[in-house]
């Protein structure tokens, strides 16, 4: 059985992929059918809304042209928010997929290394139950930092800039430039632009701690090299004092 | 070995057919071809995200060179682009010469390759101009996928058909490519269609998990070491050490590593409980795996000389003593203990370094460096330039997983410590740096491969040294 082409192919061809797909993928697509999933029009929340029309104050031309004016009625122009900003949401996370940002960006916060200091409250399943989430992207590295806590932290402002010219905010940022998302200036962004920014100004929205700064204390490694810094620092004008006088009136001391 | 190959001694040119009416040469020649060129493209790309990293990127700002972008390419070029196609033409050479049978069709073999090069092909630029699917090692555009499935049930369907004719217990090898041509076909279907179109969120992530662990473990480990099982016993003149051992390391592998594809999303919102599960089968998987690793060091017992002077055996050496390595730090690193310091780092990085191409482009390039003579019906033009190709991708890859793995360290410590963000960036600058060159080391490795094999080719046919057994015996 063990070297036969059967034994081969169905025990071990199909059988075991079968019993690893049960406990690997269907187990825990079971234990999480309570979980409702949500479309990208049930994501849209106050947080959002807010940071959406916000994008129609501070880029009024861009918003005009790309994605269109609301409708004159109150209540008609709150559905065309809604309904364009559900639009945007998948557009965003298509860009975002398409760029290769979550390589370098993850969308998970883990108990553990002291990383809900940083970005913010630990990851819970049901963030992740949304059409937008297929494939999840929790991302496997980091380069730069999780973004699943990113909305309301930085202004649609500072990222329609750093997503144009990284180094300009983040100097040191290894970060590519994203002029494509602009029509050649970080105050124009294009369909795409616009776009991933309503998606990066949503991801954390739903949080009862939005928006998330970092709020953490200054780290026992990082107080010690700042104490050594400025230690050095006084030392470095310290010695700028001529050495001589400093002997002598010790000696007059005496 | 087993009574398969026993046989076929035994009646030395009775039944045998020769070799030209199994082996379709040229496809095999076009296969390694192709999987050169595709070798090269993901070059590109690493080597635009390297410079990237180290910010000296001079097409930064350019949609289509997008180092986003080219990540991917670098990726999927690797598994799709080369090992795929580099694993055809091994295929084409390997399954006839065993089952002493040619493949179902010839001209359905032609059909494939040309079909598998669309599909490479439109991956990369689909992935370029942005259509990515966002699940990693399957960036191949959601459009795409229902043709790779395709193509890969006409390729099991190909090569199954010289296998189903074998009488009685089949050799080795031929356990890992029949699992392989069925995993892969269902790996594929998995990954790319149910956390796309069936489930979101945790439960679509460890689909994704099983999908990447799967992909490495279900489709190029099992044709990786049917290949080694078929040309270290050919290469050294004698039988594999243990054929028990033979047994427990295909069968531990295929039951242990379909259960592991959770330990990628550790700490994530996928039940603790699944997650400790896929930990205990990763550390049982490398016990499983130093039997392997034994059963060869001990068919290489007594013959050490070979691993200098057959290059081949020294590359597939070479790759074990790799995989080794990366078992080893694959039991360590799988646990939550250093989950914590090394997830999202570089230690990551180097690891998958270490196993695509330390161990499964290695091997391969050592089957190239034993086919090409044989198929150009020439002697390699330079051993010297072999030599250099050798020690250039072996040395490169040292260096590289080295570096990668002490950064994530580094990482690590500095994101545990709090520091600012850009503080893991600084602390990155020395150790990409250092990757870059060897990465270019890499890559000069693989100019000299291609001048070598361009001036062997151009030179005059020579007489060359038979294959083993002019009648395709092994």
């Amino acid at each position: 059985m063990f070297e036969s082409k059967s034994g081969v192919l169905f025990i071990a061809g199909l059988l075991f992929f079968a019993i690893a797909f049960l406990s690997n993928a269907v187990l825990p697509a079971l234990m999480y059918q309570h979980l409702e999933e949500k479309t990208a029009e049930q994501l849209v929340n106050a947080n959002l809304r807010y940071q959406f029309e916000d994008l129609a104050q501070r880029f009024p031309e861009s918003f005009k042209e790309h994605i269109g004016t609301p409708p004159e009625e109150e209540e008609k122009a709150a559905e065309w928010y809604d309904e364009q900003c559900a639009d945007m949401l998948r557009l965003g996370r298509d860009i975002y997929v398409g760029e290769g940002c979550w390589h370098c960006h993850s969308q998970f916060v883990r108990p553990v290394s002291n990383e809900s200091e940083r970005f913010g409250p630990v990851a819970r399943s049901e963030e992740y139950q949304n059409e937008l989430q297929r494939p999840v992207l929790f991302g496997t590295r980091r380069v730069g930092p999780d973004l699943s806590r990113e909305s309301g932290r930085r202004s649609s402002d500072w990222h329609a800039v750093h997503f144009f010219k990284p180094t300009d905010l983040s100097p040191g940022s290894p970060m590519p430039e994203y002029p494509w998302f602009f029509d050649g200036d970080p105050a124009k962004p294009n369909r795409r632009g616009l776009a991933l920014l309503t998606y990066v100004q949503w991801l954390g929205s739903w949080l009862d701690s939005y928006p998330y700064y970092e709020d953490y204390e200054e780290s026992a490694i990082a107080q010690l090299e700042r104490r050594a810094d400025d230690e050095a620092r006084e030392a470095a004008t310290a010695g700028d004092e001529p050495e001589g006088e400093k002997a002598n009136e010790e000696l007059t001391d005496e | 070995m087993t009574t398969q190959s026993n046989a076929a001694e035994q009646t030395p040119h009775q039944t045998v057919p020769n070799h030209a009416e199994l082996v379709d040469e040229r496809i095999v020649c076009w296969y390694f071809f192709a999987a050169l060129i595709f070798f090269f493209a993901s070059l590109a790309g690493g080597f635009l995200m390297a410079f990237q990293l180290i910010r000296h990127n001079p097409l930064n700002g350019i949609e289509f060179f997008s180092p986003g972008r080219w990540r991917m390419v670098h990726t999927n070029a690797i598994a799709y682009g080369f090992l795929a196609n580099a694993f055809l033409g091994m295929l084409h050479w390997v399954v006839p010469r065993l089952t002493l049978k040619p493949v179902l069709d010839k001209r359905l073999s032609w059909f494939i390759f040309a079909a598998w090069q669309v599909v490479v092909g439109a991956t990369a630029v689909g992935i370029l101009i942005g259509h990515a699917q966002g699940l990693e090692w399957g960036e191949t555009p959601v459009w795409i996928d229902p043709l790779a499935q395709v193509g890969l049930l006409l390729v099991a369907i190909n090569f199954m058909a010289p296998i189903i004719s074998q009488q009685g217990p089949i050799y080795v090898t031929l356990w890992y490519f029949i699992a392989a041509f069925i995993w892969t076909f269902l790996t594929y279907a998995m990954g790319n269609f149910v956390p796309q179109y069936c489930v979101s969120g945790s439960s679509a992530g460890a689909v994704g998990g099983l999908f990447i662990h799967d992909l490495v473990g279900l489709f190029v480990t099992p044709l990786g070491w049917g290949m080694m099982y078929y040309f270290v016993p050919i290469m050294l003149k004698k039988p594999i050490w243990s054929h028990g051992l033979s047994l427990v390391g295909f069968w531990g592998l295929a039951f242990f590593y379909p259960l592991q594809g959770i330990h990628h999303f550790l700490y994530t919102p996928i039940p603790m409980f699944l997650q400790y599960g896929a930990v205990m089968s990763t550390i049982a998987v490398e016990l499983v795996v130093m039997t392997v690793v034994i059963n060869f060091f001990g068919t290489i017992w007594g013959d050490g000389k070979a691993f200098w002077e057959n290059l081949p055996i020294r590359y597939f050496y070479t790759g074990m003593v790799f995989y080794f390595i990366t078992c080893a730090q694959c039991a360590l690193q799988v646990t939550l203990t250093f989950q914590q310091l090394i997830h999202f780092s570089d230690w990551v990085v180097g690891h998958a370094h270490l196993v695509m191409f330390g161990v499964f482009s290695m091997w391969l390039l050592g089957v190239m460096t034993y086919l090409f003579p044989r198929l150009l019906k020439k002697e390699w033009y330079s051993r010297t330039m072999c030599e250099w190709h050798f020690w250039m991708s072996a040395g490169g890859l040292a260096v590289m997983a080295l570096d990668l793995t002490l950064a994530g360290l580094f990482q690590g410590w500095s994101w545990m410590g709090l520091e600012p963000w850009e503080h893991s960036i600084e602390v990155s600058q020395p150790f990409w740096v250092t990757r870059i060159f060897a990465g270019m080391a890499m890559a000069l490795a693989q100019v000299i491969f291609l001048c070598n094999l361009y001036m062997t080719w151009a030179k005059s046919p020579a007489k060359v040294e038979e294959p083993t057994g002019a009648p395709a015996t092994a």
